[in-house]
């Protein structure tokens, strides 16, 4: 287990983390796999980047990183961005780990906001970065309340607000952070994923962690969990998604982002994930024959 | 006569120097209404929030009784077992309809809250349901999508009703649920628990210091002073014959009982 055989040249143990911190977590870990959409209480240790900014995820991802993974690591679906940088340059410099933009090469996903598109295996682990652990916190301000509901499975008060949802709107607001039900027993906080994405965490072949630094709190959905959206019978569960193609690679299938090109009403919708869009676009430009549609 | 839905015996319960209930007993049987009352500090809340399990007796028994005719501790069933209760089997009215009522909530939202916790899983039929008991509480249902904050102080406290009627339960606790409204208000709202009490054949334990209010909706009177019942019995034999000094005093206070 131990990886601190003279690694790096900054004098950081492997993964930055100290090899107790790291063992605290793997214990939270698999509590948190066992029970599975159970928060874990953890103690979460001061990073050098700030809250908000990944602090829970990637102290799960350094729990868990051995020397021969390979680290991807996405905000908002793409791998380009300041925190995905910067998350992937600290662990390439703390623990010398290879980093990826494919989806398919990684072994540790370390995510903000997004499931790839690209289905995930059993080889694979994706990291979640959690803001708000606890699915009721604005509809019941007192944690202690919340525990208790959690204990005693009373999740009526969730559905009440589905239910205002649909009474104001006719339809459920809630265009993301759409709370979930694991294994039919525990409320779960997806963390700030948009609704499109939930389908693709019920019976994920991956194993998915949830970290959230400022809350200290830890939970995880094992392989193959039941996770299902909460609707009514006659308003079921709908993934929202852009009505549109991706400007770049044609998809119509992909979760899209709305980008303004101009000040004059201008925009174009592209995926919201980099990484699947550009293997599209390789794959159309190798293939120049006239299919670049996903099958609709 | 059946057996008793719930049964408590020998409870007791100081505050300090204070002794809030001092070895009372009660019996309610299923479909009876049964009003405790007395002045201010005689117990009477304190006996209620006891008999329901919010608050853990010094000494004594409280029994429940199930459909299937098992008798229950409401102490040592657990916490589970007490709040599945309290959203099934048993439904708690409160003084203000604030504490009874999510006030950010829309009256739709606050009569279904009971029927989704106990798994309604069906948006068209908690509405209709919903619809169903506005009327029946005489809360114009085209209001269904309003919040309580913008109803009278009457329409939130009929509205608590029909948020707490609404699974049909079979033991309704009432604390002083005219309490705080006008006169020609609580005659209205007195006159539709009756009706809905007598339709629905649930047992309600009712605590008031107001002997109209008890005289028209109770079968039975116990009297409470200083954590003691210092009488009970059917409604117009304690009202109209009473026994012990204190019952006479209050009666005789009361302008036209």
């Amino acid at each position: 287990m131990s990886h601190d055989s003279g690694f790096g040249s900054g004098g950081y143990n492997f993964a930055y983390l100290d090899e107790n911190t790291k063992r605290m977590i793997r214990r939270a870990l698999l509590k948190a796999v066992a029970i599975p959409g159970h928060q874990v209480p953890f103690g979460a240790r001061e990073m050098p980047l700030p809250y908000g900014w990944g602090t829970g995820g990637i102290q799960v991802t350094a729990a868990i990183l051995g020397p021969r993974d390979v680290l991807k690591v996405i905000d908002q679906g793409a791998d380009d961005t300041t925190n995905a940088v910067s998350i992937r340059r600290f662990f390439s410099r703390v623990a010398g780990v290879r980093g990826t933009t494919r989806t398919a090469e990684a072994t540790i996903i370390q995510t903000r906001h997004r499931i790839p598109e690209t289905p995930l295996t059993e080889a694979q682990t994706i990291v979640y970065q959690v803001p708000m652990p606890e699915p009721l916190f604005r509809l019941e301000p007192r944690l202690a309340e919340t525990r208790r509901m959690h204990a005693l499975a009373d999740y009526g008060l969730m559905h009440v607000k589905l239910y205002e949802d649909i009474a104001r709107h006719g339809h459920v607001s809630t265009a993301y952070n759409y709370p979930v039900m694991v294994g039919g027993r525990y409320l779960m906080s997806p963390s700030p994923i948009p609704a499109f994405d939930n389908p693709k965490m019920h019976r994920m072949p991956a194993l998915q962690l949830f970290g959230a630094g400022r809350e200290k709190k830890i939970y995880a959905v094992p392989p193959y969990t039941e996770v299902r959206s909460l609707d009514f019978e006659d308003h079921p569960f709908r993934p929202h998604r852009a009505d549109g193609c991706c400007a770049l690679c044609g998809s119509a299938t992909s979760y899209l982002d709305e980008v303004v090109t101009d000040d004059r009403g201008g925009r174009m919708f592209v995926c919201s994930d980099t990484d699947y869009c550009e293997e599209r676009q390789e794959a159309a430009a190798a293939a120049p024959a006239s299919e670049t549609e996903d099958a609709a | 006569m059946s057996a008793p839905l719930l049964e408590a015996s020998g409870l007791d319960l100081a505050f300090g120097a204070v002794r809030a209930l001092d070895g009372v007993a009660i019996d309610i049987h299923p479909g009876e209404v049964v009003a405790i009352v007395g002045e201010s500090g005689s117990g009477k809340s304190s006996l209620l929030r006891v008999l329901a399990g919010q608050m853990r007796p010094d000494a004594g028994t409280v029994l429940y009784r199930d459909p299937a005719g098992h008798a229950h501790p409401v102490h040592g069933m657990g916490e589970a077992a007490l709040r599945r209760l309290m959203r099934t089997d048993w439904g708690f009215v409160h003084q203000n309809a604030r504490d009874g009522l999510r006030m950010g909530v829309s009256t739709g939202g606050n009569v279904g809250e009971r029927l989704m916790a106990i798994g309604a899983r069906n948006y068209g039929g908690i509405r209709d349901e919903a619809t169903e008991w506005l009327k029946r509480v005489e809360i114009d249902p085209s209001r269904i999508d309003h919040l309580p904050r913008t109803f009278s102080g009457g329409m939130q406290q009929r509205l608590q009703i029909a948020r707490t009627l609404v699974t049909r339960p079979r033991l309704v606790f009432m604390d002083e649920p005219t309490g705080g409204l006008d006169v020609s208000v609580q005659a209205r709202l007195l006159d539709l628990i009756r009706a809905l009490v007598a339709d629905l054949g649930i047992a309600v334990l009712l605590v008031t210091h107001d002997i109209a209010a008890a005289r028209l909706l109770a079968h039975r009177i116990l009297v409470m002073r200083r954590g003691q019942v210092v009488e009970h019995g059917l409604t117009d034999r304690v009202l109209d014959d009473p026994q012990h000094p204190y019952t006479q005093l209050l009666v005789a206070s009361v302008l036209a009982a």
